[in-house]
């Protein structure tokens, strides 16, 4: 599946490797988690209160429409997270945890 | 004077201003920022490892970047600066604060809060499918990151962020599939002599419609969008728009920026116990300042976009004001001929913003007509035909109980994107005058906080 975003410049920064889903995936030093996600992928979760996919909104911490979770279970809003080498993120919310907090 | 605690929210162009004023007159403000880097919105930094150079991230504001950044790092040894760090609450005369899983409450004796703008926004059916972005989202992707928000964007809303973020995706390479504007020419026209107070500014923006143009982009004035179209799984597939004569028409995208200028982010000034006034110009409620930047809560003051949206330069001056009146209110001198000199210039500039607000209008009559299925709230996916069922059936005409009704407001976004065209559908439904609806009051955290926090001592 192809990505979302579009990179325009900046692509010669080095590779950072990261699992999506279960599968390898590649994003640049200094990516967001959305970019990174969004770059490899059309969405990055499921609304709770419907069937559509979302791929955030705001990307600047004010909606809340972007978080993923890692395969620990850890919730991240992705906008304004810098993704690092290894990050293991699931697109699907982890059962069990929390729909929405505080 | 001994140690006053003095705390600036917000290291924009308002805060690093208000900031640099306060150390001057020796006072080491802390200055609290969510953000990783300084800068605030417009002159958002880059990641390091980045390189792109000012004129290209910035264009004709270069130069005012690179001299707010540099001030800022000449203030940094004295200044406690907290950057990715979230002020959550006031309460008490103190600032809460959180940053990495640890909260802290910060007392202070004057609290400075320049916190700046969110995307203003009206719903349109299908908003929800990814691919629809906010115009300021659009931005950032392209500043932040070098990235487009798709292969094929759609330009929607109305306001300068409209023409402007437009014309950087053009500059920068991507594809612009249309400028879709809901405001007319007619009415930009009209509102040339209050736009003439900033020459520069509006020069600047005849040169983006040039841009815009000598790409052969297609804009399009005077349209009411009618529907996102996309799927659940893809997202984003086209929009519809009706044309000014009536007749509809799809442009094919896989992104949409939408936006209708900005609102003030006035959750701060609403926790610290600022009374509000309702603006009947903008059709909002915003926190009631002096001249200066006072609230009506001694000791808390506001500067820049989040009281007033007057743009970065006005911003840059709020800040300053701010840092005076909060000066002179601790006995501290004044420099009264500067003072007056930037009271005035930001008359000017509050010139122009009418200029803004009339040539741009917010499209309130767009929420009357808004379909029944089209969802209002984002988070939740509330529809306008809920929220309108509150209302009729259940005689929410107010907007705190329209929201506890109907949950419009309730998301995770806490009625940031949904705030104002909700109360809009609300007093549409009810027969009844916007201002009577009321506001959404501010709630702590001002935005959701991780499970995992702790409390620590300064
Ligand atoms: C998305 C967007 C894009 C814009 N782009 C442009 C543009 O290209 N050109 C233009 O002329 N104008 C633009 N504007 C208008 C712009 O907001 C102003 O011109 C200028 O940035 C205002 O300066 P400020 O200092 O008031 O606020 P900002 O520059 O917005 O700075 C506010 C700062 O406060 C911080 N903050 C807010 N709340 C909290 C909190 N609770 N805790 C901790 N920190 C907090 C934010 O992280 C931010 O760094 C844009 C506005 C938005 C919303
Ligand atoms: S996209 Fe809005 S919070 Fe991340």
């Amino acid at each position: 599946m192809t990505g979302r975003f579009v990179r325009l410049a900046e692509t010669g920064r080095a590779p950072v490797r990261f699992e999506l889903d279960g599968a390898p995936a590649e994003a640049l030093a200094g990516d967001t988690l959305l970019v990174a996600v969004l770059s490899n992928a059309r969405s990055v979760r499921s609304s709770e209160f419907g069937d559509d996919r979302r791929a955030g909104f705001c990307l600047m911490g004010a909606c809340q429409d972007c978080w993923v979770w890692t395969a620990a279970g850890e919730r991240l809003r992705s906008c304004t997270t810098v993704v690092e080498e290894g990050m293991q993120i699931v697109t699907t919310q982890p059962e069990g945890s929390w729909a929405k907090v505080a | 004077m001994g140690q006053s605690r003095v705390i600036v929210v917000g290291a924009g162009p308002a805060g690093v201003r208000c900031a640099e004023v306060l150390v001057a007159a020796g006072i080491k403000p802390i200055l609290v920022d969510e953000s990783r880097r300084d800068g605030g919105q417009i002159y958002r930094r880059q990641p390091e490892g980045f390189t792109r150079s000012y004129p290209s991230l910035y264009g004709t504001e270069a130069e005012r970047a690179r001299a707010l950044h540099q001030s800022f790092e000449s203030l940094r040894s004295r200044v406690d600066y907290r950057p990715e760090t979230l002020a959550w609450n006031i309460y008490d005369r103190q600032l809460h604060t959180v940053s990495a899983g640890v909260t802290k409450a910060l007392p202070f004796d004057a609290l400075v809060v320049c916190s700046g703008a969110t995307d203003r926004l009206m719903p349109v059916k299908g908003w929800h499918y990814a691919g629809t972005y906010s115009m300021g989202a659009a931005q950032i992707a392209l500043k932040s990151q070098a990235c487009a928000i798709g292969r094929q964007v759609v330009f929607a809303g109305t306001g300068p962020l409209l023409y402007l973020v437009a014309a950087q995706y053009v500059k920068a390479g991507a594809k612009v599939a249309a400028v879709l504007d809901t405001s007319s020419l007619w009415k930009r026209v009209r509102a040339l002599p209050k736009l003439a107070a900033r020459p520069r500014v509006l020069l600047n923006g005849v040169s983006l419609m040039r841009t815009l143009r000598g790409a052969g982009v297609k804009v399009v004035t005077g349209i009411e969008p009618v529907e996102i179209h996309g799927s659940d799984e893809d997202g984003v597939r086209g929009i519809t728009y009706r044309s000014q004569d009536g007749a509809t028409h799809r442009v094919e995208c896989d992104a949409v920026a939408l936006g209708y200028h900005v609102r003030p982010e006035t959750q701060l000034a609403d926790l610290a116990r600022c009374e509000f006034r309702f603006d009947a110009e903008t059709r909002q409620w915003l926190p009631t300042v002096d001249q200066d930047g006072r609230s009506t809560t001694p000791g808390v003051y506001l500067a820049g976009d989040g009281a007033r949206v007057l743009g970065a330069d006005g911003a840059e001056i709020a800040g300053k004001l701010a840092a005076w009146a909060l000066l002179e209110d601790m006995g501290h001198p004044v420099p009264d001929a500067e003072r007056a000199a930037l009271r005035r210039e930001r008359e000017a500039m509050d010139r122009f913003r009418q200029g803004l607000v009339e040539a741009f209008p917010w499209p309130a009559e767009q929420a009357a007509r808004l379909p029944d299925e089209a969802i209002v709230c984002r988070c939740e996916a509330i529809t306008a035909g809920e929220l309108r069922r509150v209302v009729n059936q259940m005689g929410a005409c107010e907007a705190n109980r329209a929201k506890a009704f109907s949950r419009v407001g309730m998301g995770r976004c806490q009625g940031r994107y949904c705030g104002h065209a909700g109360a809009e559908v609300v007093a549409a439904a009810a027969g009844i005058a916007l201002e009577k609806v009321g506001r959404l009051r501010g709630q702590a955290p001002v935005k959701p906080l991780s499970m995992a926090v702790r409390e620590e001592q300064e």
